[in-house]
């Protein structure tokens, strides 16, 4: 159900996502980023902040950091720095976190969102690099630390405060996801934490100026996102309705009790006493390598949803779907070019191959050839829609060509009227009950009388074929 | 002459020579440091037999091969303790060495143990040291400076051939002069910070501590070079002994007019302006120059290296290693505790003078305020090397003062005054003895030139150093 504004109040959200970078090492030192490693075993002094180590910068980070930058639409600069940014907790092995305060390395991009109230362009202000913290694990022996995490690149990207549903947050939340997964730069994998995501929120009357904004941090589920933008929505209206004052302040949001919480003053009263990192240099970036990073950009989704909806006549659904994974984008793409029916390809794909796949990373099991050679058998009505996605399945992770299914099953499509007349004849003469209705004026018994004819046809027949036939015999000529 | 008195150039001849083995040389220094350590508390920590089981292992044909030596305990050396003079630190043990220990460590170099300091570096008498006082090997009741001052009383006193010390605002050249001996602070990057317990990150080179000026140079060239694990670390151009023996016929040498003046005793001035005049004499130009930016840079230093160590020293935490309190109610008074019980009062003062200057509302008005100062006192070298190839000037307004009579934090502050310039402008600073005060105290001086001009500052020390003569005279103890 669509969400609403209630008492006339707009929404107003800024999303800060953090994605982490698949770089093979940490930022600053060689030590691996692998997930779920034995805790402990993938730090080094480096990362975990022991006297006199000093970081290193990884190259690799800022040249994944612009890349997710040059496909956001943002401006790199070629010449940024990294900034310190104080606070004590046990995560945090050096009480600070190398980060980029004030000259970021990427600003001013923006995301193409759709939703069923249609596009948006929402503004990106600025990606900046920073480290990742540790792990507190608490379990029945206290609290325990795991360092492996520290270290790990992250880019947080900072939206515009353009968002104004909770079903925008979700599409730029997704789209977001999408281009980052295209570039290569993250797997964004939040049920491994390596995209998290940080709400701020007000709310105003329409034209009015922004509203005093609450944070909600570390949300790690799309759903969730969703979930507290209702929630602390909800708390606002009735706060400002009850003549309340929103504080500025972080809150944390309760999956639970589905409502959000200030958390303690303490936690609020942060000042991250930010200035320069002493032991790092400016980050350069050069026109060259600036031209190179742009040419190793795959083609995006917003681009390939237009080529499929122009060159194929997609429509902008089934576009949409396709270009939502870039492996299956480039499936799709080496399928249709192999085929005269690449709508039918997509309607394969989006059916019976999307209902096969499991999990974000899960491999198409049958191949592009495949599946344009029975898109093609069902448009030249060789094979029917139902007996393609039979086949789809029949074949997945086996080495049988769905040709050979086809054969092997006797599934081809019977389209010869001379084989399939006298079936409807026998039908007909099978159920003269039901003949009897659909002249007595019930005429949806028609599809019965026609299931009834394709059952005999043991579900080979031609639909349009065997349909055609039931007319002519029910109808006679009157209908030619 | 005995073993522990000869130069490091000296002793390294004689064993090259195989006039002496390692195994003479380390036990030689074992029985120094056995007969006057004492005395004088250089050492936090002592290698003993272990010095000797190195010496026995000790390969041939290494540069420093056998060569004993002092380490400031800052410096993370594998499996040694490293304390900072700390009790925060107190059983620390370091899992990694320092880059530019392993150089020499390589190089054949042998540690005979960690050297006293002000706690984290923070001071200028080895007083703020959380384990014991260090006394200067000319006069027992005085203090060997800081906040490298065991290492400048271990060279001094004849218990390490060289040592390392680290110079954030003066901690090797104050320390130097106070004992009568030479100490460099190297161009910023020439030295490798890693495994340096960080104070100040841009400010402070780890430097060697020697007995003379070509002894400095010779260690300085094994510890230096460009470290991949130091991001501010350089490749440095220069050979650090080439021009040792040249003379300093036609070299301009400039006297800062505001670094003679005011505060500093007249004893000093006038050795400086004696050491002035002897290169002079020995056909190098001494002109007088104004540096009207050197005043502010003791403010700005004290604000930039405060505001670094407050964020550098906020991982002693009680987390991870280091000291944590025993007894606390939840997370936010286990740091509290741990920081209270394991910090000293200097480094307390320093870590809230430095969190200030970063706070929301007074960053402006105090560190970005420093980083401008900075840039102009950058500026003011910058202009005073187009006009002189390196200025000479005291390094201390005072000699070494009594045990306990340096009370005021702000007043000691003022005696790095002449020092903190080098680390604000990232510049080679070498401080060298020229005299001795009525007391008999040890009298320094000290040559600034710009960035990577360390072979030429040694060139000018070693041709004043030769016509000088001995000048601080030999410990008795």
């Amino acid at each position: 159900m669509a969400w609403k504004m209630k008492q006339g109040y707009e929404l107003v959200v800024g999303l800060e996502v953090h994605a982490e970078l698949a770089t093979r090492t940490k930022i600053f030192c060689s030590c691996p980023t692998t997930f779920g490693a034995v805790p402990n075993t993938q730090c080094c002094p480096v990362c975990l902040g022991y006297p006199g180590a000093l970081p290193v910068l990884n190259a690799e980070v800022v040249h994944f950091a612009a890349k997710a930058g040059l496909a956001l639409g943002c401006r790199i600069a070629r010449f940024s720095k990294h900034d310190r940014k104080n606070y004590f907790y046990p995560d945090l092995p050096k009480a600070y976190q190398i980060s980029q305060f004030d000259q970021p390395l990427c600003e001013g991009g923006e995301l193409l969102i759709s939703t069923a109230a249609g596009e948006k362009r929402i503004g990106i202000t600025r990606i900046h690099i920073e480290e990742d913290a540790g792990k507190l694990i608490h379990d029945e022996r206290g609290t325990l630390l795991d360092m492996n995490r520290c270290g790990v690149p992250l880019i947080e990207i900072v939206s515009e405060p353009d968002i104004r549903t909770p079903e925008e947050a979700d599409a730029y939340l997704r789209k977001l996801r999408t281009v980052l997964r295209y570039t290569g730069v993250s797997d964004c994998r939040m049920q491994e934490g390596s995209l998290r995501c940080d709400v701020n929120l007000s709310i105003r009357k329409p034209g009015e100026a922004f509203g005093t904004r609450t944070e909600m941090k570390n949300l790690n589920s799309f759903v969730s996102v969703v979930k507290a933008i209702e929630a602390e929505y909800d708390r606002q209206v009735s706060a400002i309705e009850a003549g309340e004052t929103i504080l500025q302040e972080t809150r944390r949001f309760d999956q639970r009790s589905g409502q959000t919480y200030a958390m303690r003053r303490k936690e609020n009263a942060n000042d991250y006493r930010y200035f320069p990192e002493p032991d790092l240099g400016p980050v350069i970036v050069t026109e060259t390598q600036l031209a190179a990073w742009q040419g190793e950009l795959p083609v995006l989704p917003d681009a390939r949803k237009a080529a499929y909806m122009a060159q194929y006549g997609l429509s902008a659904y089934a576009a949409e779907q396709i270009v939502s994974e870039r492996a299956i984008a480039e499936y799709f793409e080496q399928a249709a070019a192999l085929s005269h029916a690449p709508k039918t390809v997509a309607n394969l794909l989006i059916t019976e191959v999307f209902r096969l796949l499991d999990g974000e990373d899960a491999v198409i099991c049958i191949s592009p050839e495949d599946l344009a050679r029975l898109a093609d058998m069902t448009e030249d009505g060789e094979i029917n829609n139902n007996t393609a996605k039979a086949a789809i399945a029949g074949v997945w992770q086996t080495d049988e060509t769905p040709e050979d299914y086809v054969n092997r099953l006797g599934l081809r499509q019977i389209s010869d009227a001379a084989v399939l007349s006298p079936l409807v004849r026998q039908t007909i003469e099978e159920n003269p009950k039901m003949v009897a209705q659909y002249y007595g004026g019930k005429a949806s018994v028609k599809r019965a009388i026609m299931g009834a004819a394709m059952r005999l046809a043991a579900g080979k027949a031609n639909p349009d074929m065997m349909m055609r036939l039931v007319d002519e015999a029910l109808d006679g000529q009157e209908n030619k | 002459m005995s073993i522990t008195s000869m130069t490091l150039t000296a002793l390294c001849d004689a064993l090259k020579r195989k006039e002496l083995t390692p195994l003479e040389v380390v036990r030689s220094y074992l029985d120094r440091i056995h007969q006057v350590e004492g005395h004088i508390g250089a050492y936090i920590s002592l290698e003993g037999e272990n010095a000797l089981l190195k010496a026995e292992e000790s390969m041939d044909r290494l540069p420093l091969q056998g060569i004993p030596v002092a380490v400031k305990d800052n410096i993370c050396i594998e499996n040694r303790r490293m304390t900072c003079a700390s009790r925060m630190l107190e059983h620390f043990v370091a899992p990694y060495s320092a880059t530019a220990w392993q150089r020499l460590e390589r190089a054949g170099c042998i540690l005979l143990g960690k050297t006293n300091m002000d706690e984290f570096g923070m001071g200028s008498t080895t007083e703020h040291s959380a384990f014991h006082e260090t006394h200067n090997p000319h006069d027992l009741t005085r203090v060997p400076g800081g906040s490298s001052g065991g290492s400048a009383a271990a060279v001094a006193a004849g218990e390490a051939a060289f040592a390392l010390g680290s110079d954030t605002g003066g901690s090797i050249r104050q320390p130097a002069a106070h004992c009568g001996v030479v100490g460099m602070k190297p161009t910023y990057g020439t030295v490798s910070r890693y495994g340096l317990t960080a104070f100040a990150s841009s400010l402070e080179q780890i430097g060697p501590i020697t007995r003379t000026v070509a002894d400095n140079a010779l260690a300085l060239s094994v510890m230096a070079g460009c470290d991949p694990r130091d991001g501010t670390s350089v490749a440095h151009p220069g050979h650090f002994s080439a021009q040792l023996g040249m003379d300093v016929k036609g070299l301009r040498i400039g006297l800062p007019k505001e670094m003679l003046a005011g505060d500093v005793a007249p004893e000093i001035r006038t050795a400086v302006l004696e050491a002035a005049k002897t290169l002079e004499a020995l056909g190098a130009a001494v002109v007088e120059i104004s540096m009207p930016t050197v005043k502010t840079a003791l403010p700005a230093y004290y604000i930039i290296s405060s505001a670094e160590a407050s964020s550098n020293l906020a991982r002693f935490d009680g987390v991870r290693y280091g000291s944590r309190a025993a007894d606390y109610a939840d997370l936010d008074e286990m740091y509290v505790k741990s920081r209270t019980e394991g910090f000293g009062e200097e480094v307390k003062r320093r870590i809230l003078l430095g969190t200030y200057a970063l706070s929301a509302g007074y960053y402006d008005a105090y560190y970005k305020r420093a980083l401008q100062v900075r840039t102009l006192v950058i500026r003011d070298f910058r202009q005073a090397f187009t006009q002189v190839d390196c200025l000479l000037s005291p390094v201390t307004p005072q000699t070494a003062p009594k045990l306990g009579e340096l009370a005021d934090p702000v007043q000691t502050y003022q005696g790095d005054l002449y020092t903190v310039t080098a680390n604000i402008a990232g510049i080679p600073a070498l401080s060298m003895p020229c005299g001795r005060d009525e007391k008999g105290l040890p009298i320094g001086l000290q040559l600034m030139g710009p960035a990577f001009s360390e072979p030429l500052l040694y060139r000018i020390g070693h041709a004043l150093e030769a016509a000088l003569g001995p000048v601080t005279g030999e410990v008795h103890l």
